[in-house]
Formats: structure tokens, sequence, C-alpha cells
């Protein structure tokens, strides 16, 4: 691969990574993905691809994207060297790409940003989203507000419960929030929502999935508006590290932000690419969420991909003690890359990850959320065992605020 | 944990055992060399009561229920009933735990349906059960793409056939995708009944009416499942550009539900579907009365 220093952060922010190998004209990734929707909805996927084609090949949209990317986003974020916590593990050095520190203090708004364009250019007034911890949900909310966009949020109960303060952040930023009662009352079940939504509403509403999952060309979309987390951080290491990353580790919960940092580390095949899925309480328990590793292949939310299902092929319940990995698919994507070899996944229990979240915090001042610190928590354990020359770059996708109540409940801290 | 429990209590309970016996009842029950001019099956048994219905001057009436719900009885005490008030053909709704394409009537009735440990291996025993009491009916199920991956499109088929399922719909299936299932129900001569919405272009319009088999399902709204007060104003545009190209039967479904909807639906389409307003009103019925109610109800909707 080649390492040029004279790549710079900033050279990404105006741009759309290139139509790579997958997804094919089928919007298959091998043997995983495609377009499992209701007839009522085909069209309009049809017609989003093609907006989607004519805006990444129209230099005003990209630069009005590029624009907002810079002065509201806040791009690039910062890939910082944590070395306090690298020492403190005595072995590799562990960068962490500071998606905590984009607007919204998530890496959702990337993706929300560039759909909240895409919606304004196809003349669509109303917006919907599903959301699970409420960061996308807040994201889309943001990103409505700013282009004077309708927004509707689709939130399961379960998760406005262990999210009240993302909600009241959605309702400020002028959003209307409908909790869905059906299923599990979690992510899956306000997807389901959304969708018959978008199937009731179709011609006049714009539906923002704030995941790689569902049908194409959702996740082909959602990577590429997210593929700017992995360029940034692949140039900003070849610059302040002086080379590739050994290993580049992200959470995969639907798999927004492993799929945007990894994609531009695919080619570089010295780059270990590590998916971190939520073991919840132990894969041997049945209480978790790792799609890839505990799930068999079906056909969840219009895409063919890695399922948390009974014998039946009924959808489980899941559970993670983070609502934004708390999903029982993956995006099709990375259950390719699994496939291929490309990368592989691991499972982080919700202790490990609180223990990671607690580790950060005292060891380098970032709280990180709960997804992210599953991320972590694979980074501290393996970071033990490699020299000390190795990297390891992982996307700190969000920040902690979100989850202090979570935490503090799970170590037994009343807050008033 | 419900769905792990639920499949193990599938797996080991009443159901196991009357799937084995069912196999050998119904290994037996094609009998050979006794000519049968009534047994017609799949795709035939579906295009018969098309024309059975034209003939006799209506468009077929099809009413839908979730197998299993309210309760595991439904099915064997429900369908002869509503054959006998007059249904063409029955659909029969294979429980999802994700329903995509449903209103709130039809959610609830899948999940009570998979609370009561409904699978889709129960749906086909329900079936051999209706074929064996003497149901000659087309019977057609309407599922998600799920329960059928995970059984295999082969397989499903084969045992659609066997247990006298003539018609599969798949609500998350659209032509694209279809193909594994297409040839597999071919090759055991069940229809895969393709699905149609207003907002289907001339050109997924003439793609479908390229492969149909049995019927054509046309969405007659944009929305989900569930009764409306008022039917598409839009509604014989769209099903004039449907039959312009479309040479199997066409059936309209998603917000009937009252007799003036089934009349002006009957007189623009060869089949009217009813579903979430008979779903209701088995929820409304207690148990005795559940077979008469449901008939009351079919004979009202037909205008009886």
């Amino acid at each position: 691969m080649v390492q040029t220093r004279a790549e710079t952060a900033d050279a990404y922010l105006d741009t759309l990574p290139p139509p790579a190998e997958f997804p094919d004209a089928r919007g298959r990734y091998g043997r995983f993905g495609g377009q499992y929707a209701p007839e009522t909805l085909m069209p309009a996927l049809d017609e989003l691809e093609t907006a989607y084609h004519e805006a990444r090949n129209d230099p005003a949209f990209l630069r009005k994207m590029g624009d907002l990317r810079r002065h509201y986003v806040g791009r690039p974020t910062p890939t910082y060297h944590a070395q306090a916590l690298s020492e403190r593990l005595g072995g590799a050095q562990i960068w962490l790409k500071r998606e905590d520190l984009a607007h919204t203090g998530a890496h959702k708004i990337n993706n929300a940003l560039g759909q909240g364009l895409l919606a304004k250019r196809m003349g669509k007034p109303r917006v919907i989203a599903e959301t699970g911890a409420g960061q996308h949900g807040v994201a889309a909310a943001t990103v409505c507000a700013m282009l004077g966009l309708e927004c509707i949020v689709y939130m399961g109960e379960v998760d406005i419960a262990r999210q009240s303060l993302n909600v009241f952040r959605m309702k400020l930023l002028g959003a209307t929030v409908v909790p869905v009662s059906s299923g599990s009352r979690t992510l899956k079940d306000a997807l389901n929502e959304a969708i018959r939504d978008w199937v009731t509403n179709v011609r006049t509403t714009y539906y923002i999935i704030g995941t790689v999952a569902g049908m194409h060309p959702y996740p082909m979309i959602v990577r590429d508006f997210q593929a700017i987390i992995g360029q940034e951080a692949r140039a900003q290491l070849l610059a302040q590290a002086g080379r590739l990353p050994d290993v580049v580790l992200a959470c995969v919960g639907g798999g927004s932000n492993a799929m945007g940092m990894f994609h531009a580390f695919v080619p570089d095949v010295s780059v270990r690419l590590i998916g971190v899925e939520a073991a919840g309480r132990g894969i041997e328990t049945g209480a978790h969420a790792a799609s890839i590793v505990a799930g068999r292949v079906g056909v969840l939310h219009g895409s063919r991909t890695y399922v948390i299902q009974d014998a039946d092929g009924q959808i489980m319940e899941t559970h993670s003690i983070s609502a934004g990995l708390d999903y029982p698919g993956v995006g099709p994507e990375l259950a390719w890359l699994a496939d291929a070899d490309h990368a592989q996944y691991v499972g982080i229990t919700d202790a490990e990850a609180l223990e990671a979240l607690q580790v950060l915090s005292q060891a380098e001042g970032i709280i990180p959320a709960l997804e992210s610190a599953h991320a972590i928590a694979h980074a501290i354990k393996i970071a033990p065992t490699l020299p000390k020359e190795a990297i390891i770059a992982v996307c700190l996708s969000g920040r902690g605020d979100k989850d202090m109540g979570t935490v503090a409940d799970a170590l037994g801290v009343t807050l008033t | 944990m419900s769905n792990e429990q639920r499949a193990t209590s599938n797996e080991t309970g009443s159901t196991r055992r009357e799937v084995g016996k069912h196999i050998v009842t119904s290994v037996l029950m094609p009998p050979k060399g006794r000519p049968q001019s009534a047994v017609l099956t799949g795709v035939a048994r579906i295009s018969e009561a098309f024309a059975r219905a034209k003939s006799a001057g209506h468009a077929a009436f099809i009413p839908y229920i979730t197998v299993g719900h309210p309760d595991r009885e439904t099915v064997a005490a429900v369908v002869p009933a509503l054959i006998e008030a007059g249904a063409d053909i029955v659909e029969l709704g294979v429980p999802f735990s994700d329903p995509l394409a449903d209103g709130v009537v039809i959610q609830r009735s899948t999940q009570a349906a998979l609370a009561n440990g409904v699978t889709l291996d129960y749906c086909l025993d329900e079936v051999r059960s209706l074929r064996r009491v003497g149901v000659t009916a087309p019977i057609v199920f309407l599922g998600y793409m799920n329960p059928i991956a995970q059984k295999g499109e082969e397989a499903f088929a084969a045992l659609c056939a066997e247990a006298g399922v003539d018609g599969v719909i798949v609500a998350d299936l659209p032509p694209e995708e279809a193909g594994d299932l297409r040839a597999a129900c071919a090759r055991h001569g069940v229809a895969l009944i393709a699905m149609l919405a207003p907002t289907s272009t001339e050109k997924r319009i003439a793609q479908v009416a390229a492969l149909a088999t049995g019927f054509v399902y046309c969405v007659g709204l944009t929305g989900v499942t569930g009764a409306r007060d008022a039917l598409a104003t839009d509604l014989r545009g769209y099903l004039d550009r449907v039959r312009a190209r479309v040479s199997v039967p066409i059936a309209v479904g998603f917000g009937i539900s009252r007799p003036e909807h089934v009349a002006s639906v009957g007189a623009m389409a060869d089949g009217v579907i009813v579903g979430s307003a008979l779903v209701k009103r088995l929820d409304e019925l207690p148990l005795a009365e559940r077979a008469s109610g449901a008939a009351d109800f079919v004979r009202w909707l037909m205008g009886e």
C-alpha cells in the first residue's frame, strides 16, 4: 500500500469514496445484502439509488457536504495517541479516532448530514428515522433542524426509558419522537415501524436509516457517508505515527461506525480489521447481540445477513448494556467481510465494556459511549499481547454523556 | 429467551408427534390408480377457483386469518366455516416476529400466534389436517422470507406441495429476490404469487406479468395492512394499468373491511382479499361462536 504523507485528513472532506467492488448491481455483497422489501417500496429504492448516484457526481452537492463537514460537524476529527493508556497496558500503542468530538457527540452525524442533504435534493419535505441509543435520532433531528425538514423519529419504548436524555434532545431540536410498543420495543422494532411509515408515506417521505443495514442501496449509501472516518484516520496515522496501524477496531451493532472506519483499510492487507460485537451477559447465556459471532444467515429488514434467530426463523430478542448495539442483525458488508476473511469478529460482555469505560475515563480523561467502550475493551485485551511498536487504531464512535444513567445504575450509584 | 423456550417446547411437544402421524397419512393419501376428476392442486386449483367464481358472476372472495390466532384451535374450526360461507380461496398467515408490511391488527395477531407456539411446521400441519377432513378449496400461505429461508426454498416448496398448500405470498420478496423460491415452487407445482402496489412502475408491472403464477396480489393502497374507512380513490386507474399487462387473475387486498368495499373492488378485480377486519372480528368472538361468527362476518361482507 502507498504510504504517502501527501494525503492529509481534510483531503477527503469534499469527496465520497469511489465505487467499490461491492455492492454489485443487485445490491449484493457476496451472498449478503439485496432488497427484501415490500413491493410498495421498490420504486422508492430505485429512485433513491438514482438520486444518490447523481448527487455523488455533482460537484455542488459534494462542495456543500464538505463545507458542512468542516464548519458544522467539525471535521476532520482528531486521531489521538492514547499514550497513558498504552503505557499502562504495556503493549501496543492505542490510537483513538475521535468521532466523539463530532457535532452531536457521535459518528452518526456523518450519515445524517449526507442523507439529509440527499432528502433536500430529492425534494422530500418529511424525514423519518429510527433510533436505538438515540444518537442517530439526535443526529437526524439536528440535520433536519438545520435544513428545515420535518423530522419524525421512531424509538422503542425500552430505549426511550434508558435514553431519556437523548429523547429530550430530539424534542428540543424540533423532532417528533414516536414510541414503538411492538415486539421487543427496541431498535429492530423501531426499524419495522419506520419502514411501515415509509410504506405509507413513501411519496413525500425520505427515510434516513441510521446504519449500514436494511435494503440496498442503504448499506452502500451509509457506508459511503461514513467512510470519511477511516479515510481521515488512515491519513492521520500516516502523518502522525508514520505508518499504517496493525489492527483497526470498531464496535458493531448495525455496523455504521465499523464500516466507516474499515472501508479505507480494506485494501491494506497488512491491517487486521476486528469488529467487536456485544456479548451482553455472555454468548453462552443467549442474552447478547453478537449477530456475526453467534447468529445464522437469514433475512432481516430487507437484507440477507447474519441474524440472531430461533430454529423457526423468528428474530430473537437481543441484549446489550448499550442500546446502540442491541440489534439482532448486522450490515451485509460486515457479514461479507467475515466470509471473505477480511475482518474478524469478537464479543465483549457488558461487564468488560463497563470496565473499559472506566479505564479510559481515568487513564485518558475521555468518557466513551458504552458502544465504543466495547471496542476499547478489546483493545485493552489485546494490547498487552502485541509489541510496543504495534499500533491499534480504535474508532471511538461516540461520547459517554448519554450513558451516565445506565453506568451509574450498573455501578450501583444513585444519581439525584 | 422466550423464543428459545418456544422452539424447545415445539420440538418435544405434541406437535412433533402429529408431524409424524400426518406425514404417514399424507403419503398414503393420493390413491394411485383411482382417476380423480376433482383433485386439482397448486396453480391449477387456484386457477379453477377463480374460473368458478367468474362463471358464477362474482369476484373470488379470499379471507385471511393468521394461523394460531387467537388460539391453536382456530384454523381447524374456522377455515371450513369460511368456505361453507362462500370463501373461494383461503389465505393463512404464517406468523413472523417482524411483520414490517403489516398494520397493528395483523401484527398483534402474529405476536399472539407466536406466543401460542406457532411455527412454520405447525402451519403446514394445520393444512394437512384441513385436507384430511376434506377441505378442497385452494389454500395460500402469506408470510415473510426469513422462516422460509431457514427451511430452505426447495424444502419449503416440497412441504407446501405435500401438505396441500397451493400458493405462497411473501410480503418482503420482490421479483428481484424471488428467483430461488420461484424455481422451487415451479418444480413442485406451487404458485408463487407476486405482489404489485400503487407505486409499481409500468416496468415493474411488466416484470411481474411475465413471471406471475396463480394470481397477482394487488396491494390496494400505499400503506400497510389494516382496515380503512375509504378505499384509495385512484384504485381503478391502477388496476387498469395492471390489467393491461397481467393475464392471470388479479386480487386486491389491504384496507378492505366493509361490504361496500367488497362490492366495489369485486366489480374491478377478479378477487377480493379481506384480512385485518376478519382477524379483528375473530378476536371479538368467544371460542364457541368463532366458526359461526366468522361465517356470518363473511356473509355480511359478501352482501348476503
